[in-house]
């Protein structure tokens, strides 16, 4: 059975690809065969995130198109097996996404027997984001600890139970997961950001994972690898946290105050 | 007395209004004294209202409305007749000679409401509208989100979860919300100056009751938080603290 997720959030730059990267990657690790596609279409990123740019020949457009086949389009990742990149068109707009097009990819990947497809959303509501939602089983959210990013994943959270396909078709809903990104244990004590309680109360949905705010993310994206890939971070550790969840095991949350903030960074030399 | 639809219509910001007005017996001189003790008793209770006479309350033996008179009798108390529900052929051609609207059938509650309280659609979107079903009341289990609008037409909106902040809940009776309100707010949205709002939690960015509201600004911050209920009183938006 293959599971389709939706990484979202409505407002940009939270975090979605880089959480797209590592959720892939991390499930992959984990032996499962999984693709991960860029939804934005115009803006592509995930190719830079996943290390793969230079190897880009067709995309997820030209798929959609019919210009090429799905596996010549799929870029195998050369770090972890069973891990492979859809990426999207640079040059094309978000027009080029048709709901029959994107079901007809989402098909052939499931008839390939893939175990996972992470659909990495781009920002906004409009027809890329709803196209990245429709057919997914399962939803990550991402949010930072804000006003404006909780409010833009609220509106993402309703669009879920109300315009995605199985809540069209009465499939049950769509299991939604909230990630907050980008916390600042110090910066919430302080009263500066907003505490991963209160996001929780207003958003109402099963936390998936904080990933603490880290330099080892900035990196990770200019090295071209995953997060998740550098399990001295905290970041990668916090990603693996919540591929463990997202698969079902149990696991407490770690670098949620400061003081063990501080403890970690001591105990890796920073 | 003076009376303009322009000037009804304001008072209610974005929901029009409109009383419903149920024709009983269409003798005029009984009507006529019977507004009179009407209008003794609650003399502003009509003022400046347009109104829609519901004809689905005539018995059969009444089958002729003179609607010329009917339309001076309610205009010398200030109400201004704008249109017909329900009624059969011969007197919705009547009313539609006396250029009187048809509205398509008899929105809102049960005819065992009071005059009154009756909830009426505004004249331009009913006369659109295809006929409306019977009340209904909505329940939300899962939290109302940002960008959503659920309007319960002609019942009551019982939401067992939030309302947050960016969305908006209307119901044409009462809002039940046992979660905080965060959001909008609005309860007798077609003229239902009785209906209220209860929260489990207030924090509303609005709540508007029979198009009279009051933002966020304009709460008492004692009770922020709080759970309260909000209805109106003596043509004041009232605002407490529960229990």
């Amino acid at each position: 059975m293959t599971k389709i997720l939706v990484v979202t959030s409505g407002k940009g730059g939270v975090g979605k690809t880089t959480t797209s990267a590592s959720i892939a990657t991390g499930l992959a690790q984990r032996g499962n065969k999984v693709a991960v596609i860029d939804f934005d279409v115009g803006l592509r990123n995930l190719d830079l995130i996943m290390g793969v740019e230079r190897r880009v020949v067709y995309d997820f457009v030209n798929v959609i198109n019919g210009e090429a086949n799905l596996h010549q389009a799929l870029i195998k990742d050369k770090r972890v097996e069973g891990l492979y990149v859809l990426a999207a068109s640079q040059t094309k707009d978000k027009d080029a996404l048709t709901e029959e097009g994107v079901k007809k990819v989402l098909e052939d990947l499931k008839a390939d027997g893939f175990d996972y497809i992470v659909c990495d959303s781009p920002a906004g509501i409009e027809k890329g984001a709803q196209l990245a939602m429709h057919f997914a089983d399962e939803a990550i959210v991402v949010s930072n600890p804000e006003v404006s990013s909780v409010r833009d994943s609220d509106r993402m959270l309703g669009l879920l139970a109300s315009k995605s396909h199985r809540a069209i078709n009465n499939l049950g809903a769509i299991k939604q997961h909230l990630l907050v990104t980008r916390y600042s244990p110090v910066r919430a004590e302080a009263g500066e950001m907003m505490s991963v309680e209160d996001m929780l109360e207003i958003l109402a949905v099963p936390l998936l994972g904080v990933i603490p705010e880290s330099h080892a993310v900035l990196n990770a994206s200019n090295a071209g690898q995953p997060v998740i890939m550098d399990m001295e971070s905290d970041a990668g550790q916090a990603y693996e946290d919540a591929v463990a969840r997202l698969l079902g095991e149990d696991r407490p949350l770690r670098f949620m105050t400061a003081e063990k903030k501080g403890l970690f960074s001591r105990l890796f030399g920073k | 007395m003076a009376d303009s639809t322009d000037t009804a219509f304001q008072l209610k910001g974005r929901m029009l209004t409109l009383m419903v007005f149920e024709l009983h017996n269409p003798n005029i001189v009984q009507l006529a004294m019977k507004l009179k003790e009407h209008m003794a008793q609650a003399p502003n209770l009509f003022k400046n209202t347009p109104l829609a006479v519901d004809l689905s309350p005539l018995q059969d033996g009444f089958k002729v409305v003179d609607f010329p008179a009917l339309v001076s009798l309610l205009d010398n108390h200030g109400l201004t007749v704008v249109g017909v529900i329900g009624g059969n052929e011969q007197q919705r051609t009547a009313a539609a000679r006396a250029r009187l609207a048809l509205f398509p059938d008899k929105p809102g509650r049960s005819s065992a409401d009071k005059v009154e309280s009756k909830a009426a659609a505004e004249p331009a979107a009913a006369a659109a509208e295809p006929a409306s079903p019977a009340a209904t009341d909505i329940v939300m289990r899962q939290p109302v989100r940002a960008g959503q609008q659920v309007y319960a037409r002609g019942g009551d909106l019982i939401v067992e979860a939030a309302v947050n902040e960016g969305a908006e809940v209307v119901a044409d009776g009462d809002i039940h919300i046992y979660g905080p309100l965060r959001g909008r707010a609005m309860a007798g949205a077609r003229g239902r100056g009785d209906a209220r709002i209860w929260c489990g939690s207030l924090d509303a960015e609005l709540v508007s009751i029979n198009g009279m509201y009051r933002t966020r600004d304009d709460l008492d911050p004692a009770l922020l938080g709080k759970p309260a209920v909000i209805e109106i009183q003596n043509e004041k938006m009232i605002i407490r603290a529960l229990g």
